[in-house]
């Protein structure tokens, strides 16, 4: 992917409205390349500018300033219909006058493509979302998931250079949810078309994505795989959003080659990767389920914290206690329920928090 | 009462089109079918007579009613789809007002409206006259008493039925669905040919129905903007019941225009219907 031109290219894309007389800042300033092929999520709370994004993308709404390409191409002026790309909406959007059939027939039809075209690569994509046999349904008559495949498969059958999906599961029960999770993902292989996908859900993103987008308050705070997305948070936005996370903060007492020494409170000393100078306030951040909970004091290169058990809630596959510092700061305890279910610590306890040093850094 | 409550609850709405709607149906029946003059009485003779009479002396007018009723209709379906379009889709948050505006001559009498037009129309009247005074019209161009009063005074009267139906139509129509439209190559024509407008074809259908209707049988347009060549089926009917008291004809009349009406409606639903059009939409 090194040379190869991206399928989408944002540079510096701004989005500007008038809102009750007040121009209000959508997006702030986008600039990515998404590459062929690639599973893209643009991932963000409500109002974070990623459908905006998404929607400047499709040729919906015009950015104020910047540049949108599709394969090197600059289509930042071409309308919608004119753009080899197509999308799925959020609630689905089909055409309720339409039978099934008719709704995937419709972008071949307005391209002028032959009727016995149409004929196989309808038939084709009907097969691939398992909608064979359904082709004279009307929308109302079918389920939340079917209606769900007919916006994929009127999308698909285009063939277009990318397909653009606004939180296209978003009306689906979880069960469904999950289920269209993997299909999503296995359509997406056997078809190979660039996809990018709007989610306010991180699992969701986290589950599908080759690489994600985390955006907030119209900026794109961290770019980059779902591993390192959740491993290393770039930010405290990203590191409060995906998943949970402690947020700590503390003093650097010293530098220890390559980690530093952090003060937390009086007396604790943790190890953090991503040096700083001493003397320096640092927000670091680890992961509830990267910390061990013992009722002794652990040994080895380990960063270790004292407490007292404030909270411990049972939640099948793992308890979770919430253990508050002499500071005053709480810090979330994921552990696994692997063998039996008894915790070890009960409410009021003095336990040691304990993790790698490599599982806490400075934000 | 239990799960019989709806159907009690329904009693008001049945006692009332039992007594408003059949009662005098039937009774306009039945003197539809007697003969005789209101000096010596009314008697049932079962005569059927009345309907071929009537409609032999007076198939003129009830020709011109439906033509008039029709041009009037497609008129106000040309004009009115344009206004709900532009007011569900360009009115931003003054829709509304715009329908306000739309329901404003209602607050004034339908009759009082119509007589106004004919002051504003007359050939001497504020509009014609100050023109003819500049010399824009000749002096002997006149409005009023013709095929285009009547028409364009029914125009005018009955356009909100036509606007208001198929607004609420396009106002249902779901904005993502037109953008799926354009998403999938669709040009602006396309997207409306397609999708909005098929999607507002039951408001077309309720606003032809409720202006068609009132219009072919109006009496008032006729009588006050139409001249002696204009009278309509309307004109006709209120005659023979209030001037000539021959009720018999009166109520022949009424029966044959309301069966043309039905069964014009039954041909327009059945040809026109919004299945069959949505069908052709979708190709």
């Amino acid at each position: 992917m090194t040379e190869a031109i991206p399928a989408i290219e944002l540079d510096g894309v701004v989005k500007e409205y008038l809102s009750h007389g007040e121009t209000v800042q959508a997006v702030k300033g986008v600039s990515l390349a998404i590459g062929e092929g690639e599973f893209f999520s643009l991932l963000g709370p409500s109002g974070c500018g990623k459908t905006t994004t998404m929607r400047m993308i499709a040729g919906f709404e015009e950015p104020t300033k910047g540049v949108v390409k599709l394969l090197g191409q600059d289509v930042t002026d071409v309308p919608p219909n004119k753009r080899d790309i197509n999308m799925v909406f959020q609630s689905y959007a089909l055409f309720p006058h339409m039978n099934v059939w008719e709704n995937v027939a419709f972008g071949l039809r307005r391209r002028k493509v032959a009727e016995a075209e149409i004929k196989q690569r309808v038939g084709e994509i009907l097969e691939i979302v398992d909608l064979t046999g359904r082709e004279k349904r009307r929308p109302r008559e079918m389920s939340g998931g079917q209606q769900q495949r007919v916006a994929l498969a009127r999308a698909l059958v285009n063939r277009p250079r990318a397909l653009l999906l606004d939180e296209p599961l978003g009306a689906l029960d979880l069960k469904l949810r999950q289920l269209m999770q993997i299909e999503l993902k296995r359509i997406q292989r056997e078809v190979g078309i660039t996809f990018v996908y709007v989610t306010h859900d991180q699992n969701e993103a986290l589950t599908m994505s080759d690489r994600i987008a985390v955006m907030n308050d119209g900026l794109v705070e961290q770019l980059a795989g779902p591993r390192e997305i959740y491993e290393r948070p770039a930010t405290k936005f990203v590191a409060g959003f995906i998943g949970t996370s402690n947020l700590l903060s503390g003093t650097v007492d010293s530098i220890n080659g390559s980690a530093a020494v952090v003060r937390l409170g009086a007396e604790d000393r943790i190890l953090v990767a991503g040096p700083s100078a001493a003397g320096e306030t640092v927000d670091l951040t680890v992961r509830p389920e990267k910390i061990t909970i013992s009722t002794e004091q652990p040994e080895g290169e380990l960063s270790v914290v004292r407490g007292t058990v404030n909270e411990v809630v049972y939640l099948g596959t793992y308890n979770s206690y919430a253990v508050g510092l002499a500071d005053g700061a709480e810090i979330m305890v994921f552990q696994q329920n692997a063998n039996d279910s008894s915790v070890t610590a009960e409410r009021g306890d003095t336990v040691w928090l304990s993790w790698q040093p490599q599982h806490s850094y400075a934000l | 009462m239990g799960r019989r409550a709806p159907y009690w609850l329904a009693l008001p709405g049945w006692l009332w089109l039992g007594i408003f709607l059949v009662v005098p149906i039937a009774a306009m029946a039945s003197v539809s079918l007697t003969t005789g003059n209101l000096i010596e009485g009314f008697a049932q003779t079962l005569s059927v007579s009345n309907y071929s009479d009537a409609i032999a002396k007076y198939s003129t007018q009830l020709v011109r009613s439906l033509v008039y009723g029709g041009v009037a209709t497609l008129l106000m379906l040309l004009l009115g789809y344009p206004v709900a379009y532009w007011i569900a889709f360009k009115g931003g948050s003054r829709k509304s007002m715009y329908l306000f505006l739309l329901l404003l001559p209602f607050f004034v009498s339908f009759v009082l409206r119509t007589i106004s037009w004919g002051f504003l129309l007359a050939d001497d009247g504020i509009l014609f006259g100050t023109l003819k005074g500049w010399g824009v019209l000749p002096t002997d161009f006149h409005v009023l008493a013709t095929t285009v009063a009547v028409i364009g005074g029914l125009v005018y009267n009955f356009l909100p039925f036509m606007i208001l139906p198929i607004y609420v139509a396009l106002e249902r129509v779901d904005p993502r669905v037109i953008e799926a439209a354009y998403d999938l190559y669709a040009s602006r024509f396309d997207a409306f040919r397609r999708v909005v407008l098929p999607l507002s074809l039951p408001g077309v259908f309720a606003g032809v129905l409720m202006t068609f209707v009132p219009a072919t049988a109006d009496p008032v347009n006729a009588a006050v903007l139409g001249g002696t060549g204009n009278t309509m089926i309307g004109n006709i009917i209120q005659t023979e019941y209030l001037v000539n008291s021959n009720y018999p004809t009166a109520s022949a009349l009424s029966f044959t225009l309301m069966a043309v009406l039905l069964i014009g409606i039954f041909i327009y639903a059945r040809t026109l219907g919004t299945d069959n059009v949505l069908e052709a939409a979708a190709r």
